[in-house]
């Protein structure tokens, strides 16, 4: 690992990057950007829609079950926008309860059960952060899903279809390959969240769009997405056939490559995919830095309040609780 | 203000007592210390440090860090109103911990334990590549060594100025607990005031056990997130420890003074499985399953339903365990 940033802006104005990061999160959030079941229907043969968690209810913002890729069964799992006020209001506009990841966790452990690929489509804006859903495990239900998939004993192919929103997005997201559609986006949080987070004004969206480096080939670059699938003309939205087209050659290609590998090596390389995700610097541990077990003196002279005793070395004296909780600081 | 006591002649600065922000008491910080920083007067559990809690749960002598040496890098070249480097450096100055994590091995009233620890001051405690990378090793550490993993964590999520890595830490910390379930090694969550977003999303939500500190923030969504998207005031306190325990997502809410012990009453109640080979045998699948049923019955059972077994012995007793590349599960 380097010191390097990863990614050299390469002496662009920030205005540049900001704008294209910008043009692409706005094509991925297109209201006529095709969805999840648009592509599902031409992408596969047919397609059985399960639902239901079996422990609460249903939810609309994930849709998947068993399906025929070229004659092959698979089993598919993604998030599901709405395409009109309408539906979107029923789908919440993507974002799943806690019910939506135990309906994915379910259907996952169906396919492990009878060995079908699994393949997952990824568009959601985030996980639902209202009462109910912490009501319900948000948190909980993501968790789980994450672990569920690192062990999963299929193949596992992830596209990127439109918004990678967080941690809602990789609840269904963890994968031996991740493919991304071109003008897709993902990040830890939405730009919205990080500007009013970090620049405390909701205005600076497009300039947190362009740090987060959330475009598909900044994806790549970074190694979280394997593999950009370009789109047609103007965007996916100007054809969909094209685009169903270009991700199923996509998918039906990984399937083969992941097809030719054990179980054993499969799990095997998904966790040496998932531990190298990262960057950081190992330097030598600084020297010494331990604090011994008090000797019989140092107790007695403590009990016994005896001077010149000193107090042992404890870890709260390497490191102390400051006087100020600092609030400014956040995480996503 | 400098305050002047009548009882020294020093003049105390102005950090020798903490207004306690539950009770609004203000609590001398040397009282403060020796009560483990629980507010006297109304219980309320102020933030520790890493190196107070090491000293509150760990026999004295025994935590060996591990990993101290990793540093966070800056892959994105993240700025926002200040680089991300610059924000690092003041975190360390401010703490003294090269990242917000620390993880070693030490014993709890003897149970040897791989544990990590967060310190919430290091930018909001949030995790990037290197709280990730020293969480996934001190899992595999608890894995290779057979010894249960405990986390205490104190986190507002992902560390945002990383971008989409410090989301794959999620994945990257929530792996090796498979691993551990697999290898029959328990894994206890200690949710500490806050412990939010990717953290809570991960392993903080995967505890075999988990316990939480009282009233401690532990949510999915940072409340004014939540009320900005869903539009409304959200109910006091429902993303408190209580909260969780009244909804069934951790198991006890342990006041601090009985943190210890209650570690370990539950590492002695819940102890590292023994290598189980019948259950070794059993992975094999239905024929090795069954060849090391024979052996344990001895060589005429084993000549009645047709598998050849090397080494039954004819009594059962005094077998020698199988060699260890035998014991792998079929790929």
């Amino acid at each position: 690992m380097t010191d390097a940033p990863i990614i050299d802006a390469e002496g662009q104005p920030p205005e540049a990057a900001e704008e294209r990061a910008w043009t692409r999160l706005q094509l991925a959030r297109h209201p006529q950007r095709p969805r999840t079941l648009d592509l599902v229907a031409a992408i596969f043969d047919d397609f059985a829609e399960l639902a239901g968690d079996r422990a609460f209810g249903d939810d609309p913002a994930i849709v998947g079950g068993p399906a025929l890729l070229d004659g092959q069964p698979v089993m598919v799992i993604g998030h599901q926008k709405g395409t009109d006020t309408e539906s979107n209001i029923r789908r919440n506009f993507g974002s799943p309860h806690p019910e939506g990841f135990r309906k994915a966790q379910r259907l996952m452990r169906l396919a492990d059960k009878l060995g079908l690929p699994l393949i997952t489509f990824l568009d959601t804006a985030g996980a639902f952060p209202g009462p109910a859903a912490e009501e319900r495990g948000q948190a909980e239900a993501i968790a789980s899903s994450i672990k569920l998939m690192t062990g999963l004993q299929v193949p596992i192919v992830v596209v990127v279809l439109g918004e990678g929103g967080s941690g809602g997005a990789l609840a269904i997201g963890v994968g031996d390959v991740v493919l991304a559609l071109e003008n897709s986006v993902y990040s830890v949080i939405s730009p919205e969240g990080a500007s009013s987070i970090l620049w405390r004004s909701r205005e600076e969206a497009p300039a947190a769009a362009a740090a987060m480096r959330m475009t598909a080939e900044d994806q790549r670059r970074l190694g979280v997405v394997d593999l950009v699938i370009p789109e047609p003309g103007d965007g996916a939205h100007t054809d969909v056939t094209a685009t169903a087209a270009a991700v199923k050659a996509a998918v039906v290609a990984a399937l083969r490559e992941l097809g030719e590998h054990g179980t054993a090596e499969l799990l095997a390389a998904r966790y040496a995919r998932l531990r190298s995700m990262g960057a950081y610097l190992e330097t030598g541990a600084p020297p010494g830095r331990r604090a011994e077990a008090p000797s019989l003196r140092h107790r007695l002279g403590r009990i016994l309040r005896l001077p010149g005793v000193p107090r042992r070395a404890r870890w709260s004296d390497i490191w102390p609780s400051g006087t100020a909780d600092d609030e400014s600081e956040r995480g996503a | 203000m400098p305050i002047k006591f009548p009882f020294s002649r020093r003049v105390a600065p102005s950090d020798t007592w903490t207004k306690c922000p539950s009770c609004e008491a203000q609590v001398f910080n040397r009282q403060l210390e020796r009560s483990q920083r629980v507010c006297p007067s109304c219980g309320h559990h102020f933030r520790m440090s890493i190196g107070e809690r090491i000293d509150l749960l760990l026999d004295p002598g025994s935590f060996e860090e591990r990993d101290a040496g990793l540093e966070s890098v800056d892959p994105l070249g993240f700025h926002d109103d200040r680089p991300y480097p610059d924000r690092l450096e003041a975190s360390r100055i401010k703490t003294g911990l090269r990242d917000a994590l620390v993880w070693g091995v030490g014993s709890i009233a003897g149970h040897r334990v791989a544990i990590g620890i967060f310190d919430f001051r290091f930018m909001g405690g949030s995790m990037g590549s290197v709280v990730g990378e020293k969480l996934a090793r001190c899992f595999e550490t608890a894995l290779v060594e057979r010894i249960p993993a405990i986390v205490v964590s104190a986190s507002g999520g992902a560390r945002m100025q990383e971008g989409t890595l410090s989301l794959m830490q999620l994945a990257k910390t929530t792996a090796p607990l498979v691993r551990l379930d697999d290898a029959g090694i328990p894994f206890i969550a200690v949710l500490t005031d806050p412990t939010t977003g990717g953290v809570l999303a991960s392993f903080a939500s995967l505890g075999d056990v988990i316990l939480a500190e009282p009233k401690a923030l532990i949510g999915f969504a940072g409340a004014r997130v939540a009320s900005d998207t869903v539009g409304e005031e959200m109910p006091e306190g429902f993303q408190s420890a209580e909260f969780l325990l009244a909804h069934g997502f951790v198991d006890a809410v342990v006041p601090r003074a009985e943190l210890r012990a209650t570690l370990a009453r539950l590492l002695r109640l819940l102890p590292v499985a023994p290598i189980d080979e019948e259950a070794d045998a059993d992975r094999r699948g239905p024929i090795a399953a069954l060849s090391g049923l024979a052996e344990r019955l001895g060589g005429a059972v084993s000549e009645t339903i047709g598998i050849d077994s090397e080494a039954g012995n004819g009594n059962g007793v005094g077998r020698t365990p199988a060699p260890s590349a035998e014991r792998r599960p079929p790929s």
